[in-house]
């Protein structure tokens, strides 16, 4: 029991982020008071949030490069929804950004599921598409602060419990993973479809059905995080969260989710994100400039996948290992 | 492990007894209905501008696509091998950086371009040795490379451009070689040819087409397949290098958001090129005749007055329609039959 809680890689990744954080700490003990922590934890939200619907997608073998464009998506008409009727309650917003964002994944995974396009190919299109359509609709415009009503604005700061409600929203959407990939079928199917399709489908899994139900979760809640995205800066405009699909994948690949499918759980995609947001907050903090953070997060990526590839290899004989790799 | 490999229903390969005649394959190839969309887009693009078919313009118009088109020749053997490099545009911001760096230590024209051809080289290298080296998927590692090559740039210039290059170096990107055929246009056309050459003419050629069909089957034919594909990285990152110093020749500044988001316009032309995405068929013809159509329609929008995000949506719909159309009349088909 503790021999593979030693080995498994959310315990390695867990103490990474430990040495981290006491690395910054014995400089700048100001970085772990328990309020910054809680603001890092807050602005980590989003991607903790994305990160878990592109964790179920990635599970059946499958990538949404999608969800930021999604996100910038929805945050814009639910921002030029709120200009138009400024009355709108925020649960009734609340939904329209899970709907819409539902319905953005529902076109990736039929078009996955039903023409049998490769996931790649069609969220790079479906993001330049989604991407283009704000364009469209905004005529590049911004909406700004001003033109927001209040309540739309105060929802994801809202303080309960002494966590914005922001922070809450995300704790929810983990518990609710949690569950869902831990206690349903639907969860076992994730990882059977990615695991062997084969075989998922000789036990009466419908592959393609289940791939379409991974891309539907990772668009609601891309759509949910646009609403507190936009809700949150108080602006909204073409490129917001650009390349942000980037940091999502790459949350996925150092919480140690395998590319392949099938390999990967909740407390990990969790803690490669807040791996990444530890890191982005605290550059700041240690006087780095912020320009370092992309080529940090991309080393991130290659030296987790690489070190996921070494602890997936000792496992059953290997023959023919090149070929096994090429195939 | 045979099993996993054949995915999908497209991947089930029939092989009929005798192969058509070459002219009636050409009849119903993906290349002539290419073609017939390439003179479609020119006819009318030609009516809706007054300024299309001047020579000049069409000259400008090739800029479009030659520097994207040098990357895709090389991407698609890459493809076709059954890898892919999402990293190519960070190359190019890279091997600018690199280039501008040495303007700024005194480097004249040939030092630039040796530099420009190494960087990219080097990066193609780091990519190629962590697939085939340590057997990492490629599309993970050139996300990560893709983050880290263009990082490395934004460290090096941050918010800042370099520029004063000098002036024998724009010739690459802005010389003429005879009237209005641009030195990049004969480079594009040069490399076409030789990309044809490679992939359709030799050995090393058809070891690509093995590999992407079937990795198993290939390294029990004697094909040393990691060396294929290294070799592939490595192409691919020479030729990012070639397209990076063609373009910063053009733009004589180096900013690290230089080539941003390319990788997705180099991936749509060689896909629209007919290049299975999952590897194993395609020819270089093909991409040819893709990258004139999207330079076309790039060109002709742009004479319209059209935003380029709009332009970019038309290229999303187009990538997908081109991967969704066959398969659609593939399912059609097979429900008549049935």
């Amino acid at each position: 029991m503790i021999r593979t809680l030693l080995k498994s890689r959310e315990t390695v990744l867990g103490a990474a982020i430990l040495v981290l954080i006491l690395a910054i700490a014995s400089r700048f003990p100001a970085f772990v008071t328990p309020s910054n922590l809680a603001n890092v934890f807050n602005d980590t939200a989003p991607l903790i949030i994305l990160a878990l619907g592109q964790m179920v997608v990635i599970l059946t073998r499958c990538i949404d490069l999608s969800v930021a464009a999604n996100l910038a998506l929805t945050g814009m008409v639910v921002a030029m929804l709120n200009t138009v009727m400024p009355g709108l309650p925020v649960p009734v917003i609340l939904v329209i950004a899970v709907c819409l964002g539902a319905l953005m994944g529902l076109l990736n995974g039929l078009l996955v599921w039903k023409l049998d396009i490769p996931p790649i190919v069609v969220t790079l299109g479906t993001m330049t598409i989604y991407r283009g359509i704000i364009f469209l609709i905004s005529g590049g415009e911004w909406i700004n602060a001003h033109e927001m009503s209040d309540t739309f604005k105060a929802f994801p700061r809202e303080v309960v419990l002494g966590l914005p409600l922001l922070s809450w929203v995300a704790i929810f959407v983990v518990t609710g993973f949690a569950v869902l990939i831990g206690r349903t079928p639907l969860g076992r199917a994730f990882f059977a479809v990615g695991g062997n399709p084969h075989a998922a489908v000789y036990t009466g899994i419908n592959v393609g059905l289940t791939q379409c139900a991974a891309y539907v979760l990772s668009g609601a809640l891309a759509g949910l995080t646009g609403y507190l995205w936009v809700a949150r800066y108080a602006v909204a405009y073409v490129d917001i969260a650009a390349g942000f699909e980037l940091e999502v994948v790459a949350a996925c690949v150092i919480g140690g989710i395998s590319i392949a499918g099938g390999i990967g759980s909740v407390g990990g995609a969790l803690l490669g994100a807040l791996f990444l947001g530890i890191v982005k907050n605290a550059l700041p903090v240690i006087n780095i400039s912020p320009f370092w953070q992309l080529a940090i997060s991309g080393s991130a990526i290659i030296i987790a996948v690489a070190f996921n590839a070494t602890s997936n290899r000792t496992r059953g004989r290997v023959i023919l290992k090149k070929a096994e790799h090429a195939s | 492990m045979s099993l996993a490999s054949t995915d999908s229903p497209a991947m089930g390969r029939h092989l009929p007894d005798r192969l058509k005649s070459p002219l009636q394959r050409f009849l119903v190839s993906w290349e002539l209905l290419l073609l017939g969309v390439a003179v479609a887009v020119f006819i009318l693009n030609s009516f809706a501008s007054p300024y299309f078919l001047d020579p000049w313009n069409l000259s400008d118009a090739t800029f479009n696509f030659t520097e994207k088109a040098m990357i895709a020749f090389a991407m698609a053997l890459l493809i076709i091998s059954g890898e892919i490099d999402l990293s190519v545009a960070s190359i190019i911001a890279l091997a600018s950086t690199a280039m501008g760096f040495a303007v700024q230590m005194g480097a004249d024209t040939p030092v630039l371009v040796l530099i420009g051809l190494f960087v990219g080289l080097a990066c193609g290298a780091f990519n190629g040795a962590l697939v085939t080296g340590i057997g990492l998927p490629s599309i993970v590692v050139t996300i990560g490379t893709m983050s880290l090559f263009r990082g490395i740039s934004y460290i090096v210039l941050g918010d800042k451009a370099y520029t004063g290059y000098p002036s024998s170096f724009a010739f690459f990107g802005q010389g003429y070689v005879w009237w209005v055929i641009s030195f990049e246009f004969v480079l594009f056309a040069l490399l076409a040819v030789v990309f044809a050459v490679i992939l359709h003419r030799t050995n090393f050629g058809r070891a690509v087409y093995v590999v992407g069909n079937n990795p198993v089957g290939a390294l029990f034919s004697g094909i040393r397949v990691p060396r294929v594909k290294f070799a592939l990285f490595l192409l691919t990152g020479l030729m990012s290098g070639v397209a990076a110093i063609c373009l910063t020749s053009r733009l004589g500044a180096t900013r690290p958001s230089i080539a941003f988001g390319w990788e997705l316009e180099v991936v749509t032309m060689v896909v629209l090129g007919g290049v299975n995405i999952l590897g194993g068929s395609g020819s270089i013809p093909g991409v040819v005749i893709a990258a004139f159509v999207m330079g076309m329609v790039t060109f002709g929008f742009g004479l319209l007055n059209v935003p380029g995000i709009v332009m970019s949506i038309f290229i999303g719909l187009l990538l997908i329609a081109v991967i969704a159309l066959p398969r659609v009349v593939r399912q059609l088909m097979a429900k008549r039959k049935a």
